[in-house]
């Protein structure tokens, strides 16, 4: 498989033919089935797709979060050199919160709301760096004031019940930062905002980027915000990766079926300024069920150049143009496309 | 064109109670004095910030509720105040699709259940063989197959159910559907089937909408206007292509420059807002808008703007912010601002 290498030396996180599994009553649910990316250090990497096709399960494979039973993972997920899926549980807690954390999309569901920001923040601190309580709340306020939140001293002391969603939403960015992290992992992390609110809350990751320097893996269906904010872009169907590129590329020339129709299917905002007004592309049909074994390409069902090849083979993800890679029979070749 | 809808500066103020047997401590403002009208055949959005009070006017126009004042009238006949009674004829003629179609589905009702009741409480059908024919009708009209009729709303995927949801509606052969984030839980490919159904629709059967929406792009796209709702007010109205060219409005515009473009590196001018939206329990003084507006002056902060068409804007086109009384060399949206929407 030839997959785009790391610019230079081992990179930040190497997931290599990732496998997901789940065991339900009627068969097993292959929702991540044999996914391979990298992440260098200091770089943001979105992973899109519409819903079920396993942005989370990736997400939360890497963190080991999937309860095992019923779930299962298999592959390799190196972070700095290290296979995490054979740390022990007391090692991995350790790497956690410290040198990988995460952001949710619902602030609500993962903030404790029974204990003031400030202790939330300052709880990693002294787990991790062993601070005392005044040095914990301390850096609390150094944190807020860090994620743009008006008055840290005095909001340090609330509860999450006591802040509007956008707020919550840069403490959880506080919480996740506190400890220095080398990778975040962000899933949806303003699928739940407002616009006004998205745009506040993006542009405080990409200021935080250049200020605190950590990696990026960003989780998100909205292809506006991957244009936004990621350097490369994972495209994910129905379990596996499908293409991935540097975000220009992807955007300009989208090489799989499914990429193309996904960006068809998207009304642009200036849309109605510029001449035609033109019906949205639909892609027909409905994501297959990952319980049943796909024997050819798993976009087949819904692909409007599918042929008997498709429908037989599993194509392989092969790259199309430097970096670009696509897992499609028919998606042309750099080369191909000049002549 | 004829005026279907008429909506005259309605309010619905919930009170807030303290604790069960408590009384009243104040009111949250969720619709605070809105006027619009729709035509028939034609699509107005409502768009705006979670809790503006979208769905408080789409729930006053189906009368879920009684309204605190104002008055909303159907085609002449006045609705606000008419007794639960006779509410029959209107229920027939305004219907609605919900966001959530796992929700507003009867889980223990077949399709064919689920369509054929709107048809019976309405007496649509004179016998049962008519009925069926309408189900059958109802099915190839959202395109879905006749001998799903026998099945379980569980057995659907989401864009199915709202299918499911929108032959409901028309069930009742309306003249105005409410769609309330109608297509904002669907993923992107089944999103795109469902506005283009709708559109579709539309022109088939010359429907009303009243789209409700926080997804802009989407409204450039179904719409013919917008009305834009800041805090329980209607900050700015106007056909669809004057408001995406040029917004008049500081909160319509810094609405639009925070929807992210797939386009990579696009340069665009940004105005990003500070904090977030005031509590409706409590909404400023003056312009509600004044506490995050990049342009606010002293006027804004004691005397409320009042929805006018500004002498830069077309017909059709109102806004409510004074800086439209300023001479036009010191209006700051005087100007066109397309690259606000459109990468420059
Ligand atoms: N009648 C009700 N009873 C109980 N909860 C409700 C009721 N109406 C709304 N809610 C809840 O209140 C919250 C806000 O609802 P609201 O209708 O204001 O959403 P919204 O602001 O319109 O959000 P969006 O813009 O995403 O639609 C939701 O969690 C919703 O489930
Ligand atoms: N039944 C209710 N009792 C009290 N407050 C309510 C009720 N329904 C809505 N509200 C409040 O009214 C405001 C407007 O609500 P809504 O119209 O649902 O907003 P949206 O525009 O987001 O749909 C919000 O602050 C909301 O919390
Ligand atoms: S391999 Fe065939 S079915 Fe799959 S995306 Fe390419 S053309 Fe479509
Ligand atoms: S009236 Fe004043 S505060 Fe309100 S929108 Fe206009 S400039 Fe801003
Ligand atoms: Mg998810
Ligand atoms: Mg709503």
């Amino acid at each position: 498989m030839a997959l785009p290498g790391p610019r230079s030396g081992q990179p930040l996180l190497e997931v290599e033919n990732l496998q997901t599994h789940f065991r339900t009553k009627d068969g097993v649910n292959r929702a991540v089935d044999g996914v391979s990316f990298h992440v260098n250090a200091g770089e943001t990497v979105a992973i899109v797709g519409e819903s079920g096709c396993g942005k989370s399960v990736t997400s939360m494979s890497i963190l080991r979060l999937i309860p095992e039973p019923p779930g299962k993972i298999a592959g390799a997920i190196r972070f700095q050199g290290k296979d995490l899926l054979k740390l022990s549980d007391r090692e991995m807690r350790q790497i956690r919160g410290n040198e990988i954390s995460m952001i949710f999309q619902e602030p609500m569901t993962s903030l404790n709301p029974v204990l003031t920001v400030g202790r939330q923040i300052g709880e990693t601190l002294r787990l991790h760096q062993g601070l005392s309580a005044r040095e914990a709340e301390q850096k609390a306020i150094e944190m807020l004031t860090l994620v743009g939140i008006p008055e840290p001293a005095r909001r340090v002391r609330e509860y999450p019940h006591q802040l509007s969603g956008g707020m919550r939403q840069r403490v959880m960015i506080a919480i996740a930062l506190a400890c220095n992290p080398k990778l975040l992992i962000a899933d949806e992390p303003t699928t739940a905002l407002d616009v006004t609110i998205q745009a506040q809350i993006l542009e405080l990751m990409r200021d935080l980027k250049h200020r605190v320097g950590a990696a990026i893996v960003l989780i998100t269906h909205d292809l506006g915000v991957v244009a936004e904010v990621a350097e490369r872009v994972i495209v994910m169907y129905a379990g596996r990766k499908v293409e991935e590129a540097e975000v220009g590329p992807l955007f300009r020339t989208p090489r799989h079926p499914y990429t193309q129709g996904l960006l068809g299917s998207m009304p642009k905002l200036g849309s109605s300024l510029h001449g035609e007004e033109t019906r949205l592309a639909e892609i027909p049909g409905l994501v297959p069920s990952l319980k049943a074994k796909i024997p050819g390409c798993v976009f087949a069902t819904r692909c409007p150049h599918t042929t008997d090849l498709c429908r037989q083979v599993a194509p392989a993800l092969e790259e199309k143009a430097p970096g670009h890679v696509a897992a499609c029979h028919y998606a042309l070749k750099e080369e191909a496309l000049a002549a | 064109m004829t005026r279907l809808l008429e909506v005259s500066d309605l309010k619905k103020h919930f009170p807030i109670k303290a604790g069960f047997f408590g009384g009243t401590t104040g009111y949250v403002y969720a619709v605070d004095g809105v006027s619009f009208g729709i035509d028939k055949g034609e699509t107005l959005s409502l768009v705006g910030e979670s809790g503006c009070g979208k769905s408080t006017v789409g729930k006053a126009i189906l009368r879920l509720f009684d309204i605190t004042a104002g008055q909303v009238v159907l085609d002449g006949k006045r609705i606000d105040d008419m007794p639960a009674g006779s509410l029959r004829p209107l229920r027939r003629r305004v219907q609605v699709v919900f966001q959530d179609p796992f929700s507003s589905l009867n889980p223990r009702m077949k399709v064919k259940d689920i369509l054929a009741e709107p048809i019976r409480n309405f007496g649509l059908a004179k016998d049962s063989k008519e009925l069926d024919e309408r189900v059958a009708k109802l099915m190839d009209t959202v395109r879905l197959p006749r001998d799903a009729v026998n099945r379980w709303p569980h057995e659907f995927s989401g864009g199915q159910r709202q299918r499911i949801g929108i032959a409901r509606a028309l069930a009742a052969e309306p003249d105005l559907i409410v769609c309330d984030e109608a297509v904002s839980a669907l993923d992107v490919s089944v999103k795109a089937q469902i506005v283009n159904l709708l559109q579709d629709l539309q022109a088939e059967l010359g429907l009303a909408l009243l789209f409700i929406s926080h997804d802009l792009a989407i409204v450039e796209h179904m719409t013919h206007r917008v009305a834009v709702m800041y805090l329980g007010k209607i900050v700015e109205v106007a056909p669809k292509r004057s408001l995406f060219a040029a917004p008049k409005h500081p909160y319509t515009q810094a609405l639009l420059s925070a929807v992210p473009v797939p386009e990579p590196g696009a340069s665009r001018q940004r105005i990003i807002l500070k904090g977030d939206v005031p509590s409706p329990i409590n909404p400023p003084k003056g312009c509600r808008f004044h506490t995050r507006c990049p342009y606010a002056f002293d006027r804004c902060r004691v005397e409320e703007p009042k929805l006018a068409q500004p002498s830069t804007a077309g017909a059709g086109h109102v806004a409510a912010c004074h800086l439209h009384s300023l001479p036009e060399a010191e209006n700051p949206l005087a100007a066109a601002v397309g690259e606000l929407v459109v990468p420059a």
